[in-house]
Parts: C-alpha cells; structure tokens; sequence
C-alpha cells in the first residue's frame, strides 16, 4: 500500500513537467510560423538562412489577398453583430422567462457547437443552391452567424445570469418605460457581455475554413485563400507573414474580450 | 378624521393561477403615516405592495392613490416609488447618477438635478459620496442611496420592501431608527413590507398583520402587542401563553372567567360577545407571568409551579414552568434586574397573574 502511494506520489511530482511538454508540443509549431515568417528563404524549414522583413513589405502588392482579406472582415463584422444581437435578445428570453419549450429552444440554439461542421457545411450548400441564392458572401454570413450564435448565447447568458431583475422594475418605477429601462439599465449593465461577444464572433468568423469554402462561392474569404494559395510554394512566405499578423490580432482580441468578459461578472454581480 | 388618506385598497385579491396570494384586502393608508405589512414570507404581502407599485395588476378590487383609482395606471406613471429588496442600485452609474435616473423627464436642468440630488444625499446621510461608484458602496451605504433615488421624486407613498434584511443585526438597528427620523422629516407615506416583527414595531405607526393572504389585524404597534385579535396573531407577535377557560358573566368591556385550577378572575372581554357557559381563550404576556418563591401578592390568581427550563437572554430571563393539569408550560419572561431573584431548573415556585394583564381573544 505505502509502495503504491510512494510510487503514485513520484508520478505526480512529474505531472507539472508532463503538462509543460504538452502544451509546448501543441503551441510551439504556432510560434514557428511568426519564426520563418522573418527568415531570408522560400523554402520553409531549418537552418534559418537570415533575417529579413521583405515578406512582411510586399504583403501590400498581393491584390488578391487585400480582397480575401476585406471579404473576411465584412463577413466577419456582419456576423458578429447578426449573432451578438440575436444571442442577446435569446439569452434575455431564456434567462428572464419561462416558456413552453424553453429547453429544447436553448438545446436546438446550441446545437451548431457540437455538429460537425462539415455536415452544417454540406447541408447549407444544398439549401441554398436548392433555392437558388447562390454562394456569396451573404451565405457565408448567414452561415457564420448560425456558427456563433451559440457562443454568444453562453456569454450573454452568463451576464443576464447574474443581471438582478429588480434592476429593470427600479428603472420602470423611476418613470422609465420598458423601452427606456432596456436602453438605460439593462443594456448598459451587459454591455461588457456584448463587446465580449461580438470580438469571440468576430474572431470565430474570421479564421472559420470549412463553412466558407463551401458557400463562398467567387469570393475567397482569407483562410480559403491562403489555404488556395500553400500549393505555390512563391507565395508560401506572404501567406505566413500574414498568418503570423493574424495570430497576434486574434490574441489581442481574446484578451479584450476576456477582459470585458470579467468586468461584466463584476458589473453584475451583487455585493454582499 | 384629519387625516386625509393616501392609499385607499378596497376589496383587493390576486390569484396566480388557482393559487390566492391575497384575498379580499382592505386598507387604508393615512397620510404621513409609516404602515408596516408584517406577516410570514408567503403571506401575500409583497405580492400587496407590487400590485400598489403597479407590477402586478388586482385579479378584483380597486386600489386608489391620493383620490385617484390605479387601473390601468403602470408603474412608471403610478404616484410610487420602490425600494427595492436588493436596493437595485444601477451598477454601472455613480451615486449621483443613481440618484437623478427618475428625474430624466422632468424637464429639470442638469444643474437643478444635481442640487436635487446634493439635498437628498444630506438628508440621507452620504454627503460628499456623489461621485462614489456603485459596487465601493457598502450595504448600509447602498440602502440610503436607494431610498435617495426613491425619496428624490417626491413619491405620494414610498414602498419598503424588506430593506433591511440584507444588513447585520447591528447596522439594521441602526438603520430601523434613521428610517423612522427620515420619514418623520419627509412627511411621506412610507408603507413597509417585512416579516420581522421586532423591525415593524420599532418603526411603525400602524402595522398589518397578513396570514395566507388576509389582513388579521391592523393596529398601532401597541395595540397589536396588548390586544392581538386572534391567537395567529398574539403567536406571531412575541410569545403568548394561553388558557381555555368558561364564561361566568359577560358585561361588555369586561369578562369573568373560570379558569381550571387558578379559579375565576376578570379579563378585557376585547370584543368577545358570548355568553354565560361559552368557551373562551385568554392570553397571557410572558412578562406578565408573576413569579415567585412565596405566592405573588398582587397577583389576582396564583398556583404552585415547578421550573423545568431556563433561558437566558441577557436583559431578560425566561422560565418554563410545569402546572399541574397543564400540557403546554407556562412561561415567565422576568427581568434581569440587579437584585431579581434566581430560579434553577427543578425548583418549586409559585406562579400568578392580574387579571388586567390578560386578554381575551375572540375566536375566528
């Protein structure tokens, strides 16, 4: 018995260098990319040739890839503010009422985070080639928006979680009507919910690949691009100084909406 | 009357599907006053003071405020103002926003609003804290800043709903005495909601009393305690014992009652019309209990006892005594006075009252 605790105890005094090789096998390969990013050579791979930012100065002559890039961003913003809006007024029904179906509504909204995408993918395509609206970028964004709703839903739902109802009665019994309580007081006290929730769509949107390569139809997104663009290894390089500028951006988006994430528990919550 | 009244409710009752929160209420708030709703939570109480605020409308009944019928009326035009259990201070506002949010339509220029809400912080006992935030304030803090935001208004009726229960015992003394200075200086109807007892006589002018959805008794503080109209009520305020005694003569004001063992005496007949034979319940005040190691004089009935409990509250001692033929013990609350005599459990004693100290209770 003691053997078997000693033994235990020894391979748990190793789970802290377990975990640091884990997470270094599965985030390291993301820090090659920003690596070779700066290094003199088209040909990805070790040894490093020089150092050089050329990659970085010519990204403004590729056309095509500023067009990718502006797609994503439309699709991207749009959606975002589709899903934000929508999660919100959702999340508020789930939270403040009780309904018929209640469960099986959030259930069924929550669904696309679990299907697999492809099967979402394949099955939008035929709707909407079936009913004749093509692929655009509108489909992308229809498309997304289903795809993010559910994260919006589980933030704002989290900050109408702790969003004391006695708030919106305050508002109306100082004179305001159910209008005016929802624009002075609840929307305010969420608001860090939804600036949180329209940065996650926003970068779920942005790097999403399979739901857009299948309903962009004549207008890449950028990940459809650049996923277009590996097979020519000239262009390899561009496409990873420009990944690496993505890597930074969606970091510094999560940050701030983590950020705005826990000012809205603090906002919400009820001091003892 | 020289009061005018404020709040008028005329045969008032809510359902909830086939459940009866409140059933044929009628009350009426007189000017000025501080009206507390005491009862058990689930009484229908609060459901009383929201169908008043105006977020729930009366399944029958009408409710008037100053003169003027409320059906119909929301909440947002009603002549109330709430505060709120939690307080509900908007969190993403200072205090001096908090305070003004009413005061949007009013027409008011930011400067007044501000002087507005300079006035109401000094009455309330924030002065300087305007700019505070609202999670920096500290409960006893975030209870005087929604009875600003509220009182600002100049509300016909100010509704309390249970605005002491998120303090500690201390800080809620202390406010229960602010409340009660505040109101006085204010003038305004303030109508309260709480299932403290203790907390409704301390401030009140007059309390009501609601079990399951009906009003018992509505009464002075005073009154309630003395003269409790039923036997739920003299229970829930403070403690009581009672006797099952007979009638022997009924004259009115006063009754003569046969009680087994401690014989006949004369008690306030409070409004019990029956006759020679009838049973009859009295009710006895704990405080009111004479004890004693030699028979109480004064005392107009008196009977051996034996101790078998003691509990001690500090300023107060109370004794549970055994008497023969008696299955309930019967109570004494002595005071814990310098030279009080001590009793230990086991002890024989002898146990008595005056008849004015007791009361009839008439059987609903």
């Amino acid at each position: 018995m003691n053997r078997v605790v000693a033994v235990l105890s020894r391979i748990g005094r190793l789970l802290p260098a377990y975990a640091v090789l884990y997470i270094g096998f599965l985030y390291l390969p993301i820090l090659l990319l920003p690596l070779f990013s700066f290094n003199d050579s088209k040909i990805l791979g070790f040894p490093l040739t020089g150092f050089t930012t050329k990659w970085y100065g010519s990204l403004a002559e590729q056309t095509a890839l500023f067009d990718a890039l502006k797609n994503s961003l439309i699709v991207a913003v749009v959606s975002a503010v589709v899903a934000t809006s929508l999660g919100t007024l959702i999340s508020r029904a789930i939270t403040k009422h009780r309904f018929p179906l209640r469960r099986i509504s959030q259930t069924l909204v929550m669904a696309p985070l679990v299907m697999p995408e492809i099967i979402i993918a394949i099955s939008l395509l035929i709707v909407f080639l079936g009913i004749g609206i093509g692929t655009t970028l509108f489909t992308v964004i229809l498309a997304h928006s289903l795809l993010t709703i559910p994260f919006c839903v589980s933030i704002m739902t989290s900050a109408f979680g702790q969003f004391d109802d006695a708030l919106e009665e305050a508002a109306v019994d100082l004179g305001e009507t159910s209008w005016g309580a929802l624009r002075r007081v609840t929307l305010p006290v969420v608001s860090p919910g939804i600036i949180s929730s329209l940065l996650i769509s926003f970068t779920v949107s942005f790097d999403e690949f399979i739901l857009a390569f299948f309903l962009s139809g004549n207008s890449p997104t950028l990940p459809v691009y650049i996923w277009s663009q590996v097979r020519f290894p000239a262009k390899l390089p561009n496409v990873i100084a420009l990944g690496s500028l993505l890597i930074l951006i969606s970091i510094l988006f999560l940050l701030v909406a983590e950020r705005f994430r826990r000012r809205s528990e603090r906002f919400t919550q009820q001091p003892e | 009357m020289d009061h005018k009244i404020a709040v008028n409710i005329a045969n008032v009752s809510k359902s909830f599907g086939s459940f009866r929160a409140v059933r044929n209420v009628n009350l009426q708030l007189k000017e000025g006053e501080f009206f507390s709703l005491l009862g058990p939570s689930g009484c229908g109480k609060s459901t009383l003071l929201r169908m008043i605020a105006g977020f729930e409308e009366p399944s029958e009944g009408t409710i008037s405020i100053g003169g003027l019928p409320m059906a119909g009326i929301d909440a947002n035009h009603r002549p109330t103002n709430m505060v709120f259990q939690s307080y509900a201070i908007f969190p993403h506002l200072n205090v001096e926003e908090n305070i003004i949010f009413g005061l949007a339509r009013s027409g008011l220029s930011r400067s007044e609003k501000r002087a507005r809400a300079e006035d109401m912080l000094a009455k309330v006992g924030l002065e300087g804290l305007g700019r505070r935030s609202a999670h920096e304030l500290s409960g006893g803090q975030r209870q005087r800043v929604a009875l600003a935001r509220a009182l600002v208004l100049e509300p016909k009726v100010l509704l309390l709903d249970e605005p002491m229960s998120a303090l500690d015992k201390k800080l809620r003394e202390q406010m229960q005495m602010e409340l009660r200075a505040l109101q006085r200086s204010v003038g305004i109807t303030f109508l309260m909601v709480t299932h403290d007892q203790h907390e409704a006589m301390t401030i009140s002018d007059r309390c009501g009393v609601m079990f399951e959805g009906k009003l018992a008794q509505v009464a002075t503080p005073h009154e309630l305690y003395q003269k409790p109209n039923t036997k739920q009520v003299a229970d829930f305020i403070g403690g009581m014992n009672f006797f099952d005694g007979s009638i022997k003569a009924n004259g009115g004001t006063r009754l003569e009652v046969e009680l087994p063992r401690f014989g006949q005496l004369s008690v306030d007949a409070h409004g019990v019309s029956d006759g020679i034979g009838a049973a009859v319940t009295i009710g006895l005040r704990p405080e009111r209990v004479h004890i004693g190691s030699e028979r109480p004089e004064g005392a107009d009935v008196a009977v051996p006892a034996r101790v078998i409990d003691r509990a001690f509250y500090g300023e107060t001692i109370h004794y549970y005594l055994e008497l023969e033929g008696r299955t309930d013990p019967l109570i004494a609350s002595v005071t814990n006075f310098e030279r009080a005599d001590h009793f230990e459990i086991g002890d024989a004693v002898w146990s008595g009252f005056r008849g004015g100290a007791a009361v009839a209770l008439p059987k609903k």
